[in-house]
Protein backbone atom coordinates (compact mmCIF):
# COMPACT_ATOMS: atom_id res chain seq x y z
CA UNK A 1 0.00 0.00 0.00
CA UNK A 2 1.75 3.39 -0.84
CA UNK A 3 1.73 6.24 1.55
CA UNK A 4 -1.30 8.09 0.72
CA UNK A 5 -3.41 4.99 0.85
CA UNK A 6 -2.33 4.09 4.24
CA UNK A 7 -2.87 7.76 5.49
CA UNK A 8 -6.31 7.84 3.91
CA UNK A 9 -6.93 4.17 5.72
CA UNK A 10 -5.26 5.77 9.33
CA UNK A 11 -7.54 8.91 8.91
CA UNK A 12 -11.04 6.61 8.87
CA UNK A 13 -9.91 6.00 12.14
CA UNK A 14 -9.72 9.27 13.68
CA UNK A 15 -12.21 11.51 14.77
CA UNK A 16 -13.93 14.68 13.25
CA UNK A 17 -16.03 17.75 14.35
CA UNK A 18 -19.80 17.24 13.24
CA UNK A 19 -22.12 19.98 12.97
CA UNK A 20 -25.29 19.88 13.91
CA UNK A 21 -26.47 21.45 10.56
CA UNK A 22 -24.79 23.06 7.40
CA UNK A 23 -24.74 26.57 6.69
CA UNK A 24 -25.33 27.11 2.98
CA UNK A 25 -25.09 30.75 1.35
CA UNK A 26 -26.11 31.08 -1.96
CA UNK A 27 -23.52 32.57 -4.11
CA UNK A 28 -23.89 35.27 -7.00
CA UNK A 29 -23.22 33.91 -10.25
CA UNK A 30 -19.50 33.06 -11.12
CA UNK A 31 -19.15 35.36 -13.60
CA UNK A 32 -19.76 38.27 -11.17
CA UNK A 33 -18.43 36.53 -8.02
CA UNK A 34 -14.57 37.77 -6.80
CA UNK A 35 -13.40 34.57 -5.64
CA UNK A 36 -10.87 33.85 -2.47
CA UNK A 37 -7.96 31.11 -2.27
CA UNK A 38 -8.01 29.83 1.85
CA UNK A 39 -5.52 27.13 2.23
CA UNK A 40 -4.71 25.21 4.84
CA UNK A 41 -1.27 24.09 3.42
CA UNK A 42 0.45 26.67 5.70
CA UNK A 43 2.17 29.28 3.28
CA UNK A 44 4.11 32.01 4.77
CA UNK A 45 5.88 34.59 3.07
CA UNK A 46 8.62 37.55 4.38
CA UNK A 47 7.67 38.52 7.41
CA UNK A 48 5.73 35.87 8.09
CA UNK A 49 6.11 33.72 11.79
CA UNK A 50 5.99 30.12 11.14
CA UNK A 51 3.33 28.18 13.02
CA UNK A 52 3.66 26.71 16.01
CA UNK A 53 1.98 23.11 16.02
CA UNK A 54 -1.67 23.49 16.79
CA UNK A 55 -1.31 27.06 16.09
CA UNK A 56 -5.15 28.07 14.98
CA UNK A 57 -4.02 30.81 13.32
CA UNK A 58 -3.94 32.56 9.79
CA UNK A 59 -1.32 34.54 7.77
CA UNK A 60 -2.37 37.16 5.02
CA UNK A 61 -1.35 36.16 1.10
CA UNK A 62 -1.35 39.28 -1.17
CA UNK A 63 -2.49 38.73 -4.60
CA UNK A 64 0.67 39.75 -6.46
CA UNK A 65 3.09 37.41 -4.08
CA UNK A 66 4.26 34.01 -5.36
CA UNK A 67 7.36 33.70 -3.28
CA UNK A 68 5.76 31.51 -0.30
CA UNK A 69 7.41 29.07 1.18
CA UNK A 70 5.77 26.11 3.16
CA UNK A 71 5.85 25.83 6.80
CA UNK A 72 3.54 22.97 7.36
CA UNK A 73 3.89 21.31 10.78
CA UNK A 74 3.07 17.78 8.99
CA UNK A 75 5.61 15.27 7.41
CA UNK A 76 3.06 13.00 5.69
CA UNK A 77 2.71 14.46 1.97
CA UNK A 78 4.41 15.46 -1.13
CA UNK A 79 6.15 18.85 -0.80
CA UNK A 80 8.13 18.69 -4.62
CA UNK A 81 4.70 19.01 -6.37
CA UNK A 82 4.42 22.91 -4.23
CA UNK A 83 8.48 23.38 -5.13
CA UNK A 84 7.65 22.76 -8.54
CA UNK A 85 4.76 24.69 -8.91
CA UNK A 86 2.66 26.75 -6.21
CA UNK A 87 -0.28 26.20 -8.37
CA UNK A 88 -1.09 22.85 -7.42
CA UNK A 89 -1.46 23.67 -3.64
CA UNK A 90 -2.71 27.31 -4.49
CA UNK A 91 -3.79 27.96 -7.55
CA UNK A 92 -3.76 31.79 -7.69
CA UNK A 93 -2.46 31.54 -11.98
CA UNK A 94 -5.35 29.30 -12.79
CA UNK A 95 -7.72 32.31 -10.77
CA UNK A 96 -6.14 34.74 -12.78
CA UNK A 97 -7.09 33.54 -16.02
CA UNK A 98 -10.53 32.60 -15.35
CA UNK A 99 -10.81 36.45 -14.05
CA UNK A 100 -9.05 37.73 -17.26
CA UNK A 101 -11.59 35.60 -19.09
CA UNK A 102 -14.34 36.78 -17.72
CA UNK A 103 -15.55 33.21 -16.31
CA UNK A 104 -15.14 34.44 -12.46
CA UNK A 105 -15.93 37.97 -11.88
CA UNK A 106 -12.81 38.56 -9.82
CA UNK A 107 -9.86 37.81 -7.61
CA UNK A 108 -9.52 38.63 -4.30
CA UNK A 109 -6.68 41.01 -3.33
CA UNK A 110 -5.83 38.96 -0.43
CA UNK A 111 -6.48 35.01 0.26
CA UNK A 112 -5.22 33.17 3.71
CA UNK A 113 -3.73 30.35 5.11
CA UNK A 114 -4.06 28.25 7.72
CA UNK A 115 -2.47 25.22 8.83
CA UNK A 116 -3.93 21.78 8.81
CA UNK A 117 -2.60 19.62 10.93
CA UNK A 118 -4.94 20.27 14.03
CA UNK A 119 -6.57 17.77 15.95
CA UNK A 120 -7.73 19.31 18.73
CA UNK A 121 -11.82 20.84 18.50
CA UNK A 122 -10.62 23.55 16.53
CA UNK A 123 -12.60 25.79 18.92
CA UNK A 124 -10.18 29.36 18.18
CA UNK A 125 -11.14 29.05 14.44
CA UNK A 126 -14.60 28.10 14.69
CA UNK A 127 -15.28 31.03 17.19
CA UNK A 128 -12.51 33.68 16.66
CA UNK A 129 -9.80 33.39 13.86
CA UNK A 130 -12.20 31.78 11.59
CA UNK A 131 -14.29 34.59 11.99
CA UNK A 132 -11.95 37.18 11.82
CA UNK A 133 -11.04 35.51 8.81
CA UNK A 134 -14.52 35.76 7.08
CA UNK A 135 -14.88 39.42 8.12
CA UNK A 136 -11.62 40.37 5.74
CA UNK A 137 -12.34 38.39 3.05
CA UNK A 138 -15.87 39.93 3.14
CA UNK A 139 -14.08 43.67 3.21
CA UNK A 140 -12.44 42.80 0.48
CA UNK A 141 -15.50 42.20 -1.46
CA UNK A 142 -15.26 38.51 -1.63
CA UNK A 143 -18.50 36.60 -2.26
CA UNK A 144 -17.04 32.48 -3.29
CA UNK A 145 -13.82 30.78 -1.39
CA UNK A 146 -12.05 27.99 -2.80
CA UNK A 147 -10.80 25.75 0.28
CA UNK A 148 -7.85 23.59 -0.49
CA UNK A 149 -5.60 21.82 1.75
CA UNK A 150 -1.97 19.94 1.56
CA UNK B 1 -5.66 16.73 8.47
CA UNK B 2 -6.13 19.65 6.01
CA UNK B 3 -9.12 17.86 4.83
CA UNK B 4 -10.49 18.42 8.82
CA UNK B 5 -9.49 21.15 9.09
CA UNK B 6 -10.54 23.23 6.05
CA UNK B 7 -14.52 21.76 6.25
CA UNK B 8 -14.86 23.13 9.78
CA UNK B 9 -13.60 26.55 7.69
CA UNK B 10 -15.84 25.65 5.39
CA UNK B 11 -18.91 25.79 8.24
CA UNK B 12 -17.47 28.71 9.47
CA UNK B 13 -17.42 31.10 6.37
CA UNK B 14 -20.32 29.89 5.20
CA UNK B 15 -21.99 31.01 8.29
CA UNK B 16 -20.81 34.12 8.12
CA UNK B 17 -21.88 34.86 3.95
CA UNK B 18 -19.90 33.01 2.31
CA UNK B 19 -20.23 30.89 -0.49
CA UNK B 20 -17.28 28.13 -0.03
CA UNK B 21 -16.01 24.82 -1.86
CA UNK B 22 -13.59 22.75 -0.57
CA UNK B 23 -11.10 20.29 -2.49
CA UNK B 24 -11.37 17.53 -0.02
CA UNK B 25 -8.21 14.91 -0.33
CA UNK B 26 -10.10 12.66 2.54
CA UNK B 27 -13.69 11.10 1.51
CA UNK B 28 -14.50 9.67 4.57
CA UNK B 29 -14.20 12.90 6.82
CA UNK B 30 -15.69 14.94 4.59
CA UNK B 31 -18.77 12.41 4.47
CA UNK B 32 -18.98 13.12 8.54
CA UNK B 33 -17.96 17.00 8.59
CA UNK B 34 -20.36 17.77 6.03
CA UNK B 35 -19.48 21.25 4.99
CA UNK B 36 -22.11 22.96 2.03
CA UNK B 37 -20.02 21.67 -0.76
CA UNK B 38 -17.07 19.64 -1.03
CA UNK B 39 -15.10 17.93 -4.39
CA UNK B 40 -13.31 14.80 -3.30
CA UNK B 41 -10.07 14.59 -5.25
CA UNK B 42 -8.12 11.39 -4.86
CA UNK B 43 -5.23 12.82 -5.29
CA UNK B 44 -1.28 12.53 -3.66
CA UNK B 45 -1.37 14.47 -0.20
CA UNK B 46 0.31 18.20 -1.26
CA UNK B 47 -0.90 18.05 -4.47
CA UNK B 48 -4.78 19.09 -4.16
CA UNK B 49 -4.92 20.75 -8.06
CA UNK B 50 -3.68 16.97 -9.13
CA UNK B 51 -0.51 17.94 -11.61
CA UNK B 52 1.99 20.58 -11.37
CA UNK B 53 2.67 22.36 -14.30
CA UNK B 54 -0.55 20.96 -16.05
CA UNK B 55 -2.33 24.15 -15.84
CA UNK B 56 -5.02 22.37 -18.44
CA UNK B 57 -5.66 19.99 -15.40
CA UNK B 58 -5.39 22.12 -12.61
CA UNK B 59 -8.27 24.31 -14.50
CA UNK B 60 -10.56 20.68 -14.87
CA UNK B 61 -10.31 20.27 -11.15
CA UNK B 62 -11.26 24.04 -10.24
CA UNK B 63 -14.02 24.36 -12.84
CA UNK B 64 -15.74 20.79 -11.59
CA UNK B 65 -15.43 22.54 -7.78
CA UNK B 66 -17.23 25.75 -8.81
CA UNK B 67 -19.86 23.43 -10.71
CA UNK B 68 -21.02 22.45 -7.49
CA UNK B 69 -22.13 26.55 -6.53
CA UNK B 70 -24.51 25.88 -9.00
CA UNK B 71 -26.51 23.77 -6.38
CA UNK B 72 -29.19 25.00 -4.38
CA UNK B 73 -29.04 23.09 -1.78
CA UNK B 74 -26.39 21.03 0.53
CA UNK B 75 -24.28 19.67 1.66
CA UNK B 76 -23.20 18.62 -1.66
CA UNK B 77 -20.01 15.84 -2.00
CA UNK B 78 -18.82 14.87 -5.31
CA UNK B 79 -16.24 13.08 -6.72
CA UNK B 80 -13.52 14.38 -9.26
CA UNK B 81 -13.46 11.35 -11.79
CA UNK B 82 -10.07 10.82 -12.55
CA UNK B 83 -7.85 9.51 -9.63
CA UNK B 84 -3.98 10.33 -9.07
CA UNK B 85 -1.69 7.94 -6.90
CA UNK B 86 1.51 9.05 -5.15
CA UNK B 87 4.76 6.39 -5.91
CA UNK B 88 5.97 6.22 -2.41
CA UNK B 89 6.71 2.99 -3.75
CA UNK B 90 9.09 3.81 -6.62
CA UNK B 91 11.77 5.97 -5.37
CA UNK B 92 13.02 8.64 -7.75
CA UNK B 93 16.19 8.09 -10.02
CA UNK B 94 18.56 10.45 -9.22
CA UNK B 95 22.46 10.06 -9.17
CA UNK B 96 24.16 12.29 -6.67
CA UNK B 97 27.28 14.25 -7.36
CA UNK B 98 30.51 12.89 -6.41
CA UNK B 99 32.38 13.69 -3.05
CA UNK B 100 33.97 16.63 -2.42
CA UNK B 101 36.08 15.66 0.15
CA UNK B 102 36.67 12.40 1.87
CA UNK B 103 38.11 13.69 4.64
CA UNK B 104 35.14 14.95 5.71
CA UNK B 105 31.57 12.65 7.26
CA UNK B 106 30.14 11.15 4.06
CA UNK B 107 26.67 12.84 4.83
CA UNK B 108 28.52 16.47 5.13
CA UNK B 109 30.23 15.67 2.25
CA UNK B 110 26.96 14.83 0.59
CA UNK B 111 25.26 17.53 1.59
CA UNK B 112 27.83 20.38 0.25
CA UNK B 113 27.85 18.50 -2.58
CA UNK B 114 24.06 18.90 -3.91
CA UNK B 115 24.68 23.00 -2.74
CA UNK B 116 24.87 23.44 -6.44
CA UNK B 117 21.94 22.07 -7.14
CA UNK B 118 20.06 23.38 -4.64
CA UNK B 119 21.44 26.82 -6.28
CA UNK B 120 20.00 25.79 -9.52
CA UNK B 121 16.56 24.63 -8.13
CA UNK B 122 16.21 28.41 -6.18
CA UNK B 123 16.84 30.17 -9.36
CA UNK B 124 14.71 28.16 -11.43
CA UNK B 125 12.04 28.57 -9.29
CA UNK B 126 13.01 31.74 -6.96
CA UNK B 127 11.19 29.80 -4.17
CA UNK B 128 13.03 27.50 -1.53
CA UNK B 129 10.74 26.02 1.57
CA UNK B 130 14.25 25.72 3.49
CA UNK B 131 14.59 28.09 6.11
CA UNK B 132 12.44 26.98 8.25
CA UNK B 133 15.44 26.83 11.17
CA UNK B 134 17.98 28.72 9.30
CA UNK B 135 19.37 29.17 5.61
CA UNK B 136 20.70 27.09 3.74
CA UNK B 137 24.43 27.68 5.10
CA UNK B 138 23.43 25.68 7.67
CA UNK B 139 22.29 22.28 6.41
CA UNK B 140 25.73 21.03 7.39
CA UNK B 141 25.49 21.80 10.77
CA UNK B 142 22.17 20.55 10.85
CA UNK B 143 23.52 16.86 9.49
CA UNK B 144 26.61 17.24 12.30
CA UNK B 145 23.76 17.88 15.43
CA UNK B 146 22.12 14.86 13.95
CA UNK B 147 25.04 12.86 13.39
CA UNK B 148 25.15 13.45 17.40
CA UNK B 149 21.45 12.09 18.10
CA UNK B 150 21.99 9.04 16.10
CA UNK B 151 25.11 8.17 18.58
CA UNK B 152 22.99 8.61 21.78
CA UNK B 153 23.21 12.51 22.23
CA UNK B 154 20.00 14.44 23.55
CA UNK B 155 18.62 16.40 21.36
CA UNK B 156 18.88 18.98 23.54
CA UNK B 157 22.66 18.76 23.89
CA UNK B 158 23.51 17.87 19.94
CA UNK B 159 23.20 21.79 18.84
CA UNK B 160 20.15 21.98 16.97
CA UNK B 161 18.84 25.35 16.77
CA UNK B 162 15.37 24.50 17.32
CA UNK B 163 13.60 20.78 17.94
CA UNK B 164 14.51 18.11 15.41
CA UNK B 165 11.23 18.38 13.77
CA UNK B 166 12.16 21.37 11.79
CA UNK B 167 15.36 20.86 11.69
CA UNK B 168 15.01 17.45 9.62
CA UNK B 169 11.98 19.45 7.57
CA UNK B 170 14.99 21.41 6.53
CA UNK B 171 17.22 19.02 5.41
CA UNK B 172 14.31 17.44 3.52
CA UNK B 173 13.71 20.53 1.49
CA UNK B 174 17.22 21.07 0.79
CA UNK B 175 17.92 17.58 -0.54
CA UNK B 176 14.56 17.18 -2.40
CA UNK B 177 15.00 21.00 -4.04
CA UNK B 178 18.37 20.11 -5.08
CA UNK B 179 16.44 16.30 -6.79
CA UNK B 180 14.52 18.51 -8.55
CA UNK B 181 17.54 20.32 -10.90
CA UNK B 182 19.70 17.02 -10.84
CA UNK B 183 15.93 14.85 -12.20
CA UNK B 184 14.95 18.16 -14.31
CA UNK B 185 11.39 16.91 -14.05
CA UNK B 186 8.72 16.85 -11.83
CA UNK B 187 8.94 13.24 -10.25
CA UNK B 188 5.76 11.68 -9.35
CA UNK B 189 4.15 12.46 -5.38
CA UNK B 190 6.64 10.91 -2.73
CA UNK B 191 9.03 9.82 -5.35
CA UNK B 192 11.61 11.90 -4.05
CA UNK B 193 10.79 11.64 -0.37
CA UNK B 194 11.48 7.72 -1.12
CA UNK B 195 14.49 8.83 -2.73
CA UNK B 196 15.76 10.79 0.33
CA UNK B 197 15.04 8.79 3.06
CA UNK B 198 15.36 5.36 1.42
CA UNK B 199 18.83 6.10 -0.85
CA UNK B 200 20.94 9.24 0.16
CA UNK B 201 23.08 9.51 3.10
CA UNK B 202 21.22 12.05 4.80
CA UNK B 203 17.99 10.32 5.18
CA UNK B 204 19.46 7.19 6.49
CA UNK B 205 20.68 9.71 8.93
CA UNK B 206 17.29 10.91 9.61
CA UNK B 207 16.05 7.67 10.27
CA UNK B 208 18.89 6.27 12.42
CA UNK B 209 18.08 9.58 14.51
CA UNK B 210 14.60 8.64 14.99
CA UNK B 211 15.21 5.05 15.52
CA UNK B 212 17.92 5.89 18.18
CA UNK B 213 15.24 8.12 20.06
CA UNK B 214 12.61 5.56 19.95
CA UNK B 215 15.31 3.07 21.11
CA UNK B 216 16.19 5.21 24.33
CA UNK B 217 12.67 5.39 25.27
CA UNK B 218 11.69 8.93 23.38
CA UNK B 219 8.61 7.74 21.74
CA UNK B 220 7.50 11.07 21.60
CA UNK B 221 9.43 11.49 18.70
CA UNK B 222 7.59 9.45 16.17
CA UNK B 223 6.75 10.31 13.09
CA UNK B 224 8.61 14.01 14.01
CA UNK B 225 11.80 13.50 11.79
CA UNK B 226 10.68 10.76 9.84
CA UNK B 227 7.44 10.08 7.82
CA UNK B 228 5.02 7.19 8.27
CA UNK B 229 6.36 4.32 5.78
CA UNK B 230 9.93 6.00 5.44
CA UNK B 231 10.96 4.72 8.51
Amino acid sequence: MNSDAQTRANAAQMPVLEFATTAFTVPPRLSQATVAIVTTGALVGDGHADWNQGEETFRVLPRAQRAFRMAHWSLNFDRTGFTSDINVLYPIDRLEELAAEGIIGGVAPRHLSFMGALHDTLSTIRLDTGPAAAKLLRDDGVSVVLLTGA
Amino acid sequence: MCTRTGGALAHVLEQQGLATVQLSSVRGHTERIKPPRALYCEFPFGRPLGKPNDAAFQRSVIMAAFGLLASTEGPILEDFPERIADATDTPMTCTLPPSFNGATSSVIDEARALRSAYERQLKRSGRTSVGITGGVETIPALLEAFLKIAAGTSPDDAGLPSEPHRAALDVRAYYEEAALALADHVPEARATESWFFQQTEAGKLLRSAQQQLIAAGRTDYLDTIVPRGQE
